[in-house]
């Protein structure tokens, strides 16, 4: 795709929520952007062999730690999410440090990943007096006297501010995932994933590189955590933390193509299609449907699209990167 | 608090209980990988499905207990089979991650299918065993029954494996998966066959849960991640080792829950997981090759 392209389709989608569009509408690009940025960041390492199915514990770290700081120590989200994101690094880096220096990889890397939001999950629900357990907590309200929108409580009433937010973190982790891919450390994650001991032996530390990208893939993966609780002013964990929006996170990504940098924003806008349009047109009382439909595509898209959707669709028209 | 606390040992002694239900969940989910080298993210869904069978055949339809679980355990086994042959198959010769992957997708399916057809409502048997004094102590009897049922399928699982043909044929393919189709053993029946024991393994464990908890669409989640990392811990594939680890878990729990609350036993298992992988990344029991 030319950048003249390129530019001109980012331009449309800035000025799209311009044109009059509905609250609806509105809400689902925001869901989008939102949904592909958390699978871009997953993707990130992702792609290069390191499928974690522990990002949920960094998406409710993210989720939780900034209403926590807010509810009980007043702590504008703001710097929360700061907090949140070191906290997430520091995780990220006891739990991927031993993994990479022991070289737990494919099945071990995952399960080790699984239990880990697991943990988290279970952390949440067992503080129950502070968190409110399964039951979720909401955000304490931060607009007073009649403001429509806080930037040090993260919280606005008009949707169309977090329109903005959220576009700009989507394109901040396109930008991330451009970067990434013109760097020396991406060549050696993908000798790393091929061949670990091949890679060691031409001089890359292994540990340090994967370590590297798995920070940056949970630091943002928490920020994906902190903008869901301050646009959905609730959390619950179930939805934020825990396997179910795990895997969520990695079929997203693998659905719409996880090799390509629009992939997983593909992937999301696909879900969301896909469930929205569900509800719509069979309604409500057939509860479930939505996720048995995806449950099969994803089956049915590992068995004969490993590449997803976008993927395929670059390969059969012989492109090689969006 | 005093250390030999009869509480304590009561939690103990669940703990032990659970550990034999625990073993049994995670024997079915080691066969498979040890044998087929794919790892079922499923499998505590296939679980669910018995369960869901157990419960429509003696609730729904009136059918003896008996009967219902031999039902259960039929429909899981051939559900394993089937899996295998239409989900696992083609992707055997893919990369390894996109096996796990594609049974995750199994696990939205299943889950998905069974709250569209029975919704999300708690079902349950109806039945309710009475509890056991022993002295001061107070035991429930469908935990006696899971364990003793368990133990039993285990003790008969292993002399399966090791004391007929096709349980030797299960053993030789799990030791070289290359080498023996060129000795002109079928490779993809004895894939079928394990597919279809490790669902039958899974359709029992559905006949003992059924007896001490209701029935929903997500119940797999609450017993699935445990099965995988007992899996894990004992060295995934390791049978005897799966057994052990199955045992600490238990106690982890049961008495890490008594001490604190449930949820934080859990955790304390889970961090014992995952601090035990530091130190053994091949698992507690690895064996030595």
């Amino acid at each position: 795709m030319g950048r003249t392209v390129s530019l001109v389709l980012l331009a449309l989608l800035a000025v799209a929520p311009q044109l009059g569009l509905g609250i609806y509408p509105l809400h689902l690009m925001i869901m989008a952007m939102l949904w592909g940025f958390i699978y871009t960041s997953w993707a990130l390492m992702g792609r290069l062999g390191l499928v974690s199915l522990g990002h949920g514990a960094f998406f409710g770290i993210g989720a939780y730690t900034v209403v926590m700081m807010w509810n009980h120590f007043g702590l504008p989200p703001l710097a929360g999410a700061a907090v949140a994101v070191v906290v997430a690094l520091a995780v990220a880096f006891i739990i991927g440090y031993p993994c990479f220096r022991f070289k737990i990889v494919g099945h071990y890397f995952a399960l080790v990943t699984l239990a880990l939001a697991e943990v988290v999950r279970l952390m949440i629900v067992a503080l129950r007096d502070q968190t409110g357990g399964s039951l979720g907590v909401t955000p304490k309200p931060g607009l007073v006297d009649g403001a429509t929108g806080s930037i040090w409580a993260l919280q606005f009433s008009n949707k169309l501010v977090w329109f903005y937010v959220v576009l700009v973190c989507w394109l901040f982790a396109l930008y991330v995932w451009h970067r990434v891919d013109r760097s020396m450390s991406r060549l050696a994650l993908q000798a790393i994933s091929e061949e670990e001991d091949a890679a060691a032996s031409i001089g890359i530390n292994v540990t340090r590189t994967k370590l590297g990208i798995a920070m940056l893939s949970a630091a943002m993966t928490a920020i994906g955590g902190v903008l869901y609780a301050q646009y959905q002013l609730y959390v619950n964990p179930e939805t934020v933390s825990g396997i179910g929006i795990s895997l969520q996170m990695v079929f997203g990504a693998i659905a719409g193509g996880m090799f390509v940098m629009l992939g997983p924003t593909v992937g999301a806008v696909f879900l969301l299609l896909l469930s929205e349009g569900l509800r719509i047109l069979v309604g409500n009382q057939f509860h479930g449907l939505d996720l048995l439909i995806y449950g099969a595509l994803l089956v049915f898209f590992i068995i004969y699209m490993p590449k997803g959707i976008l993927g395929e669709f670059l390969h059969r028209f012989g492109r090689k990167t969006s | 608090m005093e250390f030999f606390d009869i509480f304590l040992l009561e939690a103990v002694i669940n703990g032990l209980l659970l550990g034999g239900l625990l073993a049994l969940l995670a024997l079915g989910l080691n066969l498979v990988f040890g044998v087929i080298d794919v790892v079922w993210i499923c499998y505590a869904e296939l679980i669910m499905v018995g369960m869901y069978a157990i419960w429509w055949m003696h609730t729904v339809q009136g059918a003896p207990l008996p009967l219902a679980f031999a039902f259960g355990i039929g429909i899981v086994a051939l559900l394993g089979a089937a899996l295998h042959q239409f989900i696992i198959r083609p992707v055997l010769s893919a990369e390894p991650i996109n096996q796990l992957l594609v049974t995750g997708g199994v696990l939205f399916f299943l889950q998905a299918a069974a709250t569209v057809t029975f919704g999300v409502e708690f079902r349950n048997i109806g039945v309710r065993l009475p509890g056991v004094s022993v002295g001061e102590i107070n035991l429930s009897l469908a935990r006696l029954i899971a364990f003793a049922v368990a133990l039993a399928a285990i003790v008969a699982t292993y002399l399966f494996l090791t004391r007929t043909y096709i349980g030797t044929a299960i053993r030789a393919i799990s030791q070289d998966r290359a080498i023996m189709p060129l000795m002109g053993v079928n490779s993809g029946r004895i894939y079928i066959l394990t597919s279809a024991l490790g669902g039958a393994l899974a359709g029992l464990a559905a006949c003992l849960l059924v007896l001490q908890y209701d029935i929903h669409p997500a119940i797999g989640l609450s017993f699935g991640p445990i099965t995988f990392l007992i899996c894990v811990l004992g060295g995934l594939g390791n049978l005897i080792g799966g057994f052990f680890a199955a045992f600490i878990f238990a106690q982890f729990i049961s008495v890490g829950g008594f001490v604190f609350q449930l949820e934080w036993g859990y955790v304390l298992a889970f961090l014992f997981f995952i601090a035990s992988m530091f130190w053994k990344p091949e698992g507690l029991f690895a064996r030595r090759r």
